[in-house]
């Protein structure tokens, strides 16, 4: 068995037992919901709703419904696909790094970070289908044979990557997903008793019986699972820049680009995953499994990319000071001082100043100033995107070409849509889905959970 | 002769007894068929004989396959099929473009080795909607472990009392049955 120092904090509080921890993740499951579930997933449906109908508008229509312009060519779509891409970031990082980092507190949060994962994704897929303008055509984009003739995408262009690894990234996500809640779907059909839930529960646990054979080839594929998908995260949002870095558009053809925009995702994602964790917790009393360490560690990880960020904002104006290109030297200066100075400063301030709070232990041990600042990371960092996108569209090499930028409100109805569909999506998986991986989490319960860590210690002062 | 064979259950509530009992069994000689627990039980596999899977060296193996097919993809659209020279960057031959070609053919390997290990993981356990459940009894997937022997009359003896001396809270033989022996003595004459 996995022997853990006494000093180290538990990971799972109270007095618990393998039967407990069953009996904890599956009570949203079989119990009866909450009001404010109900109301939370109405708004949140009514929001996708309200998105679904600005989404049809621009079908209809055509992209001309929405801000951007000639020279502003994109704006609110990719802000918002490189936002949440970046936002699906922690849940891989979390199951995939943190796993092979052997990193136990893991097990408390990555089920429902890789749900995040899964869902933010979606709602990037949605952005970029739509911003070629024609999007019954997008399946022009894939390598398929068709009636042109020998006209295949472009293999050379960071945009054809893009498709590649954003898809690569969701399908191989959904998998991890879903072999990690397999033994814990077997676990809720052999407890549910409502008829139409044993079924669809029987379905959804694919014949699992927790055999010793089944489980070590588990094992086996977790651990090679997190081996691919840990290249693959950062491969992924090392091509989102890509599709800035490579073109010759002053304050986009950086090198710095790729590992800056990693480090970013990784930071908004944590926030994100925190958000949700702090109101998940709460609403389902898992305060055992999600405590303030976990709170604390995933605070720690925002002060390193936070900072990381930081310093690759201060980087980016040494470079283009010190490279002596004028360009450069304007793209960033209209950025800090511009027509839209404003949602750089808004960038700086939440993503450079407000994650720094979290070096006070008070601060980040505690939920509210967390729960504050994880919205305050998350809006700077939307305007991190906003800032490298629009504001540098606006002022282009050629004069005659420079512009400025408003959304329409079908701009902002989509969004809008995409977050309510986020809400909906995790309302609903935090309904039926096992939040926690139970089954995971009952291999440390003997090594970090508090009773069982108390009793050794009174058997070690014995000694 | 016919040889009757049982089919027995010893449940435990705990895995540390439940390990120490599988040693003896082993010792005395019993096989053990199965083994079902709600988690996955370190070095459990290696007291009741599991091999190591080689799940890990298909994922390998697919993994070279996705190489190879992107490799052989972008090869012939962008440079056998129909060669383009955009912005003064030539596809004329395969290595001039590597470069560029890297990210999709990463792209590929991940996504042929994790999805081919993926189904071979679904396929080789049989993990498939609509499947009947694989575990003999319901609250293995809850707190109770599961030692599952199919032994004849003298093993199932000595079984039953290691498995009750080592503090099984269940031991239960749920089924029993004849064997007939495929051919007798004097058939073969």
């Amino acid at each position: 068995m996995h022997a853990e120092s006494e000093i180290r904090i538990p990971l799972i509080l109270g007095n618990k037992n393998y039967r407990q921890i069953t009996d904890d993740i599956i009570s949203p499951i079989e119990g009866k919901a909450a009001k404010g579930w109900y109301i939370l997933t109405s708004i949140c449906a009514l929001c996708f709703l309200w998105g679904i109908l600005c989404l049809s508008y621009t079908i209809g229509v055509g992209v001309g419904a929405w801000g951007s312009n000639n020279g502003v060519d994109w704006a609110w779509d990719i802000t918002n696909f490189v936002w949440w891409i970046g936002i699906g970031h922690a849940g891989t990082l979390i199951s995939a790094v943190l796993l092979l980092f052997r990193q136990k507190w893991r097990m408390g949060i990555n089920r429902s970070a890789e749900a995040m994962t899964i869902f933010a994704v979606m709602c990037a897929a949605i952005f970029v289908l739509l911003h070629t303008g024609r999007p019954w055509l997008d399946y022009m984009l894939f390598p398929l044979p068709n009636q042109y003739g020998s006209l295949w995408p472009n293999f050379n262009s960071p945009l054809l990557w893009d498709v590649f690894a954003v898809s690569t990234y969701f399908t191989v996500s959904l998998v991890f997903w879903y072999i990690g809640l397999i033994p814990d779907f077997g676990m809720i059909r052999d407890r549910v008793i409502k008829p139409w839930q044993k079924k669809m529960y029987s379905l959804l646990s694919f014949g699992w019986g927790g055999s010793a054979r089944h489980w070590s080839r588990f094992e086996e594929v977790s651990l090679v699972l997190a081996g691919l998908s840990t290249p693959l995260v950062f491969s992924v949002h090392s091509i989102v820049s890509f599709d800035f870095a490579t073109s010759v558009v002053p304050g986009w053809h950086t090198t710095i680009f790729p590992p800056y925009f990693v480090a970013g995702a990784v930071f908004s994602g944590f926030a994100m995953v925190l958000t949700l964790m702090l109101v998940v917790r709460k609403i389902y009393r898992l305060e055992s499994y999600i405590t303030i360490m976990h709170i604390e560690y995933m605070n720690i990880v925002i002060i390193v990319t936070g900072s990381i960020v930081g310093v690759a904002y201060l980087t980016e104006l040494f470079v283009a000071w010190y490279s002596g290109v004028e360009w450069e030297q304007y793209a960033f200066l209209n950025r800090a001082t511009g027509p839209l100075a404003w949602s750089y400063w808004i960038m700086m301030g939440c993503n450079v100043v407000s994650p720094q709070l979290f070096w006070f232990k008070k601060i980040r041990t505690s939920i509210i100033a967390t729960f504050i600042l994880s919205i305050v990371v998350n809006i700077g960092m939307w305007f991190e995107r906003f800032v490298i996108i629009v504001t540098t569209l606006c002022r282009t090499y050629v004069p005659s070409s420079w512009n400025t930028y408003s959304p329409t409100f079908i701009d902002i109805g989509i969004f809008v849509g995409t977050i309510g569909m986020f809400g909906t999506f995790f309302l609903l998986f935090s309904r039926f889905f096992p939040v926690i991986a139970q089954a995971e989490l009952k291999t440390i319960l003997k090594s970090s959970g508090e009773s069982q860590k108390k009793s050794t210690q009174i058997h070690h002062a014995h000694h | 002769m016919t040889t009757n064979k049982h089919i027995i259950h010893g449940i435990f509530g705990d895995e540390v007894p439940m390990m120490e009992a599988i040693k003896k069994l082993r010792a005395s000689g019993i096989r053990i068929k199965d083994v079902f627990s709600p988690m996955p039980v370190h070095g459990l596999d290696s007291l009741i004989g599991i091999p190591r899977t080689r799940i890990a060296i298909c994922a390998f193996i697919y993994g070279l396959t996705g190489l190879g097919l992107a490799t052989l993809m972008m090869w012939y659209m962008m440079i056998s099929d129909w060669p383009n020279d955009v912005g003064g960057k030539p596809n004329w031959q395969y290595y001039f473009n590597i470069p560029a070609f890297i990210p999709i053919t990463f792209e590929s390997t991940v996504f042929c080795a994790a999805h081919g290990m993926a189904l071979t993981y679904f396929l080789r356990c049989w993990l498939v909607p609509g499947a009947k459940a694989k575990n003999p009894d319901l609250r293995t997937t809850d707190d109770k472990f599961l030692v599952y022997l199919d032994l004849n009359d003298v093993q199932a003896k000595t079984a039953k009392i290691i498995l009750k001396e080592n503090g099984a809270e269940e031991v239960n033989q749920v089924k029993s049955y004849v064997v007939e022996p495929k051919y007798t003595l004097e058939e073969t004459h």
